[in-house]
């Protein structure tokens, strides 16, 4: 009977997510008590427990995995959610494409991340590292717990069904396949960086090597969050067939929360590391981030605001992660209430300085995670109050979110030219003059060739320019370009710490999706009804449809448009937009056809046919649309240089310790 | 002072979680939340029976229903009403639809609408943002969408929302 051998893997795994909430409960205590006891022996066993834990998670998600590949449909999980005619990579993405399945992949992060603190963490002071382990393992508990009561992805029915209800079709897609898991990276990443600061505030001391410790976890957490909000942004951009990007929707709003706050995070932790300062705004940043991580979760999940990426909604769920927020977020910033004012500050700064443009970098980024979190939640508040129903939407971010970004791209450029402790505004403001001269020479240029244009957009575009040439002006600073023989600059270039690249790095990042934003003003849109052998005009581009064909898929069939395009009067190729029909949802799907390019993506999306034979078909030209997700690669891959740094490396930050106790 | 500032974050998320245990409460109806396309123009759309040229030029409210949709059923009295006494335009979507059965469905219950337009896969409803039938959309004489209403209109809704913002619009 082959249904045996699966019976018991599926067992197997409920087993071990069991058995990782016991190890998760052992975790969260013994450590905490061998910390307060100095107990050695007590305090390695958080090091054991959170690589069991995180064995005993993986061995739950495989099982899960295992059901969903071999289409185990005695699994209600499944059944719900998947079908033998699936291709096997849904197959196994349909694991986190609902929502029992997605917090498995949310405590499998966190059991990584916490394996990952106890297998690097081996130049932690022991004490530090046993209560950083305790707090992960007081989150692991609160979310197995979650888990095995509330959202059990483990239960069976019997008999099985002959087969799944399937997964949605909009989900069957490879960009959904690594959006999840780089997001949850992300948002429990930020875990560690909560543990570092709730154990901060237990121990009640927070120093420069704290601050060494706990960058490069956060730093690392951020990288993943960038990528996964630059691939949904991404996925919903090729998917949906609106060619819009971003929509402020409530679910989106809560991955670019944590984003923001982990940004003026990892920004500040430098002043604690290199001046011993804003020590209590730090680990208050720490907790914010996660807090708003967890803040995210229970919004998707609670059924509180309704959005298109919402899991189905259970009150009891709701209530549930409620009680778990105030529990974390409640508790830390209890213990933050009680402890943070005796921790005390170090150096001085004027307020003309590189750490007064690294406050003024946090007040701005701050200010504008508070206006993001206020949109997303001022209909709630509305309600709540009996008040009117309002509506927040674009306006009210243009209005209130891309105003606050213009300062922070500002300073951006000058901040890294002040030097610490009191710096030269006048002089950084002079070594930029290139970058003026290039943000003049954009706007104006803008203006002229646009005249009557989107002059906001123009501005933008200057601002970007801006940046990018502020990021350049330092960088060949630091190298001496053109001052030293090249040779010479070129070994410097080499012997600059990592983090100094990868500085620049995310910053023109930066530069480029803000470019990327701006450059949309002049996207050209047309919608029209094509019968085979007509034609329309995008911009400078001719579309003809010249026939549409119908394919089979693995489990849709498609109506498979060849539309050839013409550039300027000279043939261009051709492109093949399609509609898919999934029978077994009766749902349709488009295929969105685009050629993408650094100047500008071709957008075609083929809309139904009426009766008459003539099919609609959306075209869009977006000039630089892709920069705005190559800036956020960019971004994540200055923040993976600057992890390469030799500073984090084992031994350093324990040294500096030592020093800075000596 | 310091103490006090300290304070300040927990007060904040406390008032937050209280919020949040609020409008958890099992009448609260998380679907009043207004459209994407809120004061933006209305999606083009050509569909048999009903295109966005015959609903230029004027005040309309677009309703998406279908025969398999039960709440719809539920709303359609309020709809005849609302049609009755003319001061409203309403037209109708047939969203995900077989022709045949709608037919039926408003041979049996009577049709509200001005025209009805067949969106048989649903393609009109995603360019609206339509998360599920029945919904109904304001829309002005500029074609722009100014109010969403999810799931079926009650007849405290019309009278409290619906039809003050249709008589506000249609005011010359």
């Amino acid at each position: 009977m082959p249904a045996f051998g699966a019976f018991g893997i599926v067992e197997t795994g409920h087993f071990a997510l069991i058995l990782a909430l016991v190890v998760a409960v052992v975790q969260a205590s013994l450590p905490l008590v061998g910390a307060a006891r100095r107990d050695g022996a007590l305090m390695a066993i958080g090091t054991t427990a959170a690589l069991a834990q995180f064995a005993l998670v993986a061995v739950a998600m495989a099982a899960l995995m295992h059901a969903y590949v071999t289409s185990d449909f005695s699994v209600i999980n499944v059944i719900q959610n998947s079908h033998t005619d699936k291709p096997l990579l849904y197959k196994i993405t349909g694991v986190w494409g609902n929502h029992e399945g997605s917090m498995l992949l949310w405590v499998f992060m966190l059991g990584l991340c916490g394996a990952a603190v106890a297998a690097f963490g081996r130049n932690l002071p022991p004490a530090l590292k046993a209560r950083v382990l305790a707090v992960q393992g007081m989150i692991g508990v609160g979310f197995l717990t979650f888990i095995l009561f509330t959202s059990n992805p483990f239960l069976r029915t019997l008999p099985p069904p002959d087969n799944g209800e399937g997964l949605n079709p909009v989900l069957q897609d490879p960009g959904l396949a690594f959006h999840p898991p780089f997001l949850y990276l992300g948002y429990v990443g930020f875990s560690v960086s909560f543990a570092f600061a709730v154990a901060a505030l237990i121990e009640g001391r927070v120093d420069a090597a704290w601050a060494r410790w706990v960058r490069p976890w956060a730093l690392a957490s951020w990288c993943a969050l960038t990528v996964g909000i630059a691939m949904g942004s991404w996925w919903a951009y090729y998917t949906l067939g609106w060619g819009g990007w971003w929509f402020w929707d409530p679910v989106e709003n809560a991955s670019l929360m944590p984003w923001i706050i982990g940004t003026a995070l990892i920004h500040s932790a430098i002043v604690v590391e290199k001046r011993d300062t804003l020590k209590s705004w730090t680990v208050l940043l720490a907790i914010i981030t996660f807090a708003l991580s967890l803040i995210g979760t229970f919004l998707v999940r609670s059924g509180v605001l309704s959005s298109v990426h919402a899991f189905a909604v259970d009150p009891a769920r709701g209530m549930f992660i409620l009680g778990l927020l105030v529990i974390t977020i409640g508790g830390s910033l209890t213990l933050y209430a009680v402890r943070a004012p005796s921790l005390q500050g170090g150096g001085l700064f004027a307020p003309i300085s590189r750490e007064g443009a690294l406050v003024l970098n946090n007040l701005l980024l701050t200010t504008a995670a508070a206006t993001v979190f206020l949109g997303t939640l001022y209909p709630l508040f509305l309600d709540a109050v009996g008040g009117p129903k309002l509506s927040v939407g674009f306006p009210f971010y243009n209005a209130t979110f891309a105003p606050l970004m213009v300062p922070v791209l500002l300073a951006m450029a000058a901040g890294p030219l002040l030097a610490w402790k009191r710096g030269d505004l006048l002089a950084a403001l002079q070594r930029l003059w290139i970058a003026f001269a290039a943000a003049g020479l954009v706007v104006l240029g803008g203006l002229y060739l646009t005249h009557g244009g989107p002059v906001l957009s123009v501005l933008g575009l200057g601002l970007a320019a801006w940046t990018a040439c502020g990021v350049l002006v330092e960088w060949a600073e630091r190298i001496r370009l053109f001052r030293l023989p090249l040779a010479d600059s070129l070994r410097r270039a080499i012997h600059l710490p990592r983090a100094a690249h990868g500085m620049s790095l995310a910053h023109l990042g930066l530069a480029v999706t803000v470019a990327g934003i701006a450059a949309q003003a002049w996207e050209v849109e047309r919608i029209e009804t094509l019968k085979i052998g007509d034609h329309m005009e995008v911009a400078a581009y001719t579309l003809q449809l010249d026939k549409i064909e119908r394919l089979q898929g693995p489990n849709f069939r498609a109506d498979d448009a060849t539309i050839s395009v013409t550039h300027n009067a000279a043939p261009d190729g051709t492109l093949h937009p399609q509609r898919r029909f999934f029978p077994l949802q009766k749902q349709n799907t488009g295929q969105t056809a685009i050629r993408s390019g650094l100047l500008a993506d071709l957008y075609v999306a083929l809309g139904e046919p009426d009766p008459a034979g003539a099919w609609t078909v959306r075209a869009y030209w977006k000039p630089m649309v892709s920069w705005i997700w190559l800036g956020g690669l960019i971004m994540a891959a200055g923040g993976v240089v600057s992890l390469s740094d030799r500073r984090w490396r084992v031994g350093v930050a324990a040294r500096l310790r030592g020093a800075v106790r000596a | 002072m310091k103490r006090l500032f300290a304070l300040l974050p927990i007060a904040a998320f406390l008032v937050l979680a209280g919020y949040f245990a609020y409008s958890l409460r099992p009448d609260h109806d998380p679907n009043e939340l207004p459209s994407a396309l809120l004061d933006r123009p209305m999606p083009d759309f050509a569909l048999s029976g009903l295109s966005s040229a015959d609903l230029a030029g004027k005040v309309v409210v677009v309703n998406f229903f279908a025969s398999w949709c039960v709440p719809c059923r539920i709303e359609h009295p309020i709809l005849l009403r609302l049609a009755q006494n003319n001061t409203v335009a309403l037209y109708g979507i047939a969203y995900k639809d077989k022709a045949a059965d709608n037919a039926r469905f408003l041979a049996e219950l009577g049709n509200p609408y001005r025209k009805v337009g067949a969106d048989l896969d649903g393609r009109i409803g995603i360019d609206f943002g339509v998360y599920g039938v029945p919904e109904t959309y304001v829309i002005d004489r500029l074609g722009h969408i100014r109010q969403r209403f999810v799931g079926p209109l009650s007849p405290g809704r019309v009278a409290r929302e619906l039809l003050p913002l249709v008589a506000k619009l249609s005011a010359p």
